[in-house]
């Protein structure tokens, strides 16, 4: 059947199972555009930005687990998609992006937006292609899905020039793909898992610590089940939230920069480190001379590029961690004699101290302004009972969301970890709400962070994706404004934000709701009262401005060394204030 | 420690600074890289020399096993190899000059492949020892210009010992 390239694109993408495409047109795409526009199966949502396209396919792949789908043009479209593109390579997360390109003959002659799309997205991308036969297109795309879904899963461009959109061709969708460049390894080593399981049966104090891989993978059953049957602790990183319940009695919470106190101190002080789809980030290893110095490590990966990358490791896994765990539990439910909790409460007692010692905490006085993480436990403890799905921008918010705000499923978090992009969280929730319109979908924001990209409210209010975003207004880049605290005595260089814009008029301008939470008496009232709402929902929060998160492990230093709280000789205003609103001249100390 | 790294990769459009850029972006070290089509059109042959340590080669040969325009890694100097460059040199000489370029061409066996009044361009192929030995000679004469191919290696063949055998094998090579 003789096909346009747009055609065979859309029956290609209708038979990978696509149901969403964040897209914004553009000239050189507009034969597909065209198709797009004639057929209902495929929801097109027409974003704001480029950069919100590809945000909202990596929200919507995080949340489903399949392939987020974009859609943009040529040069500044693709530029402006680069910045989701390395965020999902950073952090695996399945993306197809279609680029439109300038017609294959002009390619290469600086024609009007062009851009070299493969070259600029080859180290952001973990493959990508370049179009250049209509006969090629089915074939390509099929690849695309496969290699971005498979092995550790990551985003995939195809470049599309304009005259292969326009260009009739056979269309045939090929059933199966094979890449003899490409063969992940799913299936672990049986001998080394046998070690593994040998190692854990001989282990005092070991940990597990579960990184993104256990949510691509499905593994989460499986980790719960290797926890709970051998009594070993479970630390989290931050792209692990929710695929252990954090309110699970062997949860230790998030470890690392920002991670609990029992958490790192499990970590330094244990026998056996057994890290499963996690990639020993340098969040999370700190000094990595000292990390872990008395423990044997096991490594269970898909990616051998993660193993013995950045640590030691003395028993490498390569595989699916769902597959291995699968395996690893077969072996030790054979073993395991005998009350492993007995045997594990040396171990435990230990940790009970160190949670006990320092747990997470904070001090909200009723009549001082907001603190951050009164707010997140608010909100957390009212929507415990709906299951909902929260995605973070990045920054102090981001991790006192992660410490406060326990998931208790997988594919419900959703940040960004690897590439730390100030942006991501608004239209990563809108993603997730357009594959699952009748969740709860929350966003825990920055005042910094929202601007980055709130003219996706357009697109929220247009599209119906009523997603709940709270900003933690504090008028400054938070966590810049940390660092410069602890480390460059307090100048607070460019991280004051001044003036940042009403929220709450800005919502109503673009026809989505405001709603303002400043005294700590309203906080319960006003997130029902967001939660209410049946659209998308600003809620402007303004909060204590010079809150720091702890605890905190200072850029380069061991885990068991954790800050807990600020420095004793660290001059700040006190949270004494009854109302929230100061003037600007108020919230800049003199250094 | 220095790492001869043979590359079997796919002959198309962009293969080659998928793995360029792989070494630039992660700050892995390029000796030099040579690469041409093999038997297979399809198919080509890359050969990699870089160093660094045990920790870093291993990176290395994983962060190509993951390109996947790389079809196969090998580490060929892992094992018995056996290694040749090619260099082109021309080499300024004034009249007292010649004859001595022509020997020190001859010592090392190499060509000459086109001779001015002024030059004699000279081409040289060996071990990379060799190649700079020759380069180290010519350079008091004068070298104008220099070309190398970067290295090429190629493991070498078991040599098994077969039992009937009465004299030693013969020299491999």
């Amino acid at each position: 059947m003789q096909l346009t390239g747009a055609e065979i694109f859309l029956e290609s993408l209708k038979r990978e199972g696509v149901d969403t495409l964040f897209a914004l047109p553009g000239g050189v795409v507009l034969k597909i555009f065209d198709v797009l526009h004639q057929q209902k199966d495929i929801r097109v949502i027409l974003t704001r930005h480029e950069q919100g396209a590809g945000h909202m396919a990596e929200g919507y792949a995080k949340a489903t687990g399949k392939a987020g789908v974009a859609l943009i043009t040529s040069g500044p479209g693709m530029t402006n998609v680069i910045t989701a593109l390395a965020d999902a390579y950073m952090d695996s997360v399945p993306v197809v992006c279609f680029a439109g390109q300038v017609p294959t003959p002009l390619i290469g002659n600086d024609a009007f937006q062009e851009a070299d799309n493969v070259g600029l997205s080859r180290p952001c991308t973990k493959y990508n292609f370049l179009v250049k036969d209509v006969n090629d297109l089915a074939q390509t795309i099929k690849e695309a899905f496969y290699i971005a879904t498979t092995g550790r899963p990551g985003p995939v461009l195809v470049d599309i020039p304009k005259d292969v959109s326009l260009d009739k061709g056979e269309f045939h969708y090929p059933k199966s793909v094979s890449i003899r460049g490409y063969n992940p390894t799913y299936d672990g080593s049986k001998w080394k898992i046998k070690q593994a399981a040998d190692a854990i049966m001989k282990s005092k104090r070991p940990i597990l610590y579960i990184g993104g891989g256990v949510q691509f993978s499905g593994a989460s059953a499986e980790v719960r089940e290797l926890a709970e049957m051998t009594h070993i602790p479970v630390d989290m990183t931050l792209m692990a939230l929710g695929a252990f319940p954090g309110d699970h009695p062997l949860s230790l919470g998030m470890l690392g920069m920002h991670g609990t106190y029992a958490a790192n101190m499990a970590m330094h002080y244990s026998d056996l480190v057994i890290a499963v789809g996690a990639r020993f980030d340098d969040r999370v290893t700190g000094k990595v001379s000292e990390f872990c110095p008395t423990a044997k490590v096991i490594h269970i990966d898909i990616d051998p590029t993660s193993i013995r990358k950045n640590v030691h490791v003395d028993i490498p896994i390569v595989g699916d961690c769902k597959r291995v765990l699968i395996e690893l539990n077969n072996i030790l439910r054979a073993t395991v004699n005998g009350n492993k909790k007995e045997q594990r409460k040396p171990w435990w007692d230990q940790l009970s101290a160190w949670q006990q010692e320092h747990p997470l905490a904070y001090t909200q006085e009723p009549e001082a302004q907001i603190k951050p993480q009164y707010l997140i436990d608010r909100l957390y403890e009212l929507t415990a009972d709906r299951d909902p799905i929260l995605s973070t921008d990045v920054g102090q918010h981001q991790m006192w969301a992660a410490q406060y705000f326990k998931l208790k499923n997988p594919k419900t978090f959703l940040t960004s970890g690897g590439l730390g992009t100030m942006g991501f969280g608004f239209p990563a929730a809108m993603g997730a709400q357009a594959a699952f319109p009748n969740r709860l979908v929350l966003c825990i924001a920055g005042d910094g962070s929202i601007q980055m990209n709130t003219q996706e409210l357009a697109t929220a209010v247009i599209e119906k994706l009523p997603v709940k975003v709270f900003i933690i207004n504090n008028r400054f880049h938070g966590m810049v404004r940390q660092w410069q605290d602890l480390f460059y005595e307090g100048r607070y260089a460019s991280s004051y934000l001044g003036h940042v814009p009403d929220f709450v008029k800005l919502a109503e301008a673009y026809g989505a709701a405001g709603v303002r939470i400043d005294k700590v008496g309203e906080v319960d009232a006003g997130i029902q009262e967001a939660l209410s709402i049946d659209r998308t929902v600003f809620i402007d929060v303004p909060v204590y401005q010079y809150e720091n998160c702890y605890p905190m492990i200072p850029a380069g230093g061991s885990n068991h060394e954790m800050l807990l709280e600020d420095p004793s000789d660290l001059k700040k205003p006190k949270s004494t204030h009854k109302t929230a609103v100061q003037s600007d001249s108020d919230t800049v100390l003199t250094a | 420690m220095e790492h001869i790294i043979s590359l079997t990769l796919e002959n198309k459009f962009g293969s080659l600074s998928r793995v360029a850029g792989l070494f630039s972006g992660r700050g892995f070290n390029i000796e030099s890289l040579s690469v041409a089509p093999t038997l297979d059109p399809s198919v080509s042959m890359m050969t990699i020399v870089t160093n660094g340590d045990d920790r870093i080669i291993e990176q290395i040969m994983k962060q190509l096993n993951k390109v996947i325009d790389v079809i196969k890694v090998v580490d060929i100097s892992e094992n018995e190899f056996v290694e040749r460059e090619t260099a082109l040199i021309k080499v300024h000489t004034r009249a007292e000059d010649r004859a001595e370029a022509l020997r020190i061409a001859d010592i090392f066996r190499a060509n000459v492949l086109d001779s001015s009044p002024t030059s004699y361009t000279i081409e040289v192929t060996g071990d990379v020892r060799k190649v700079q030995a020759i380069i180290h000679l010519l350079q008091p004469l004068g070298i104008k210009e220099l070309v190398r191919t970067g290295r090429i290696a190629i493991g070498r063949e078991p040599t098994r010992p077969v039992q009937a055998q009465l004299r030693p094998l013969a020299k491999a090579n």
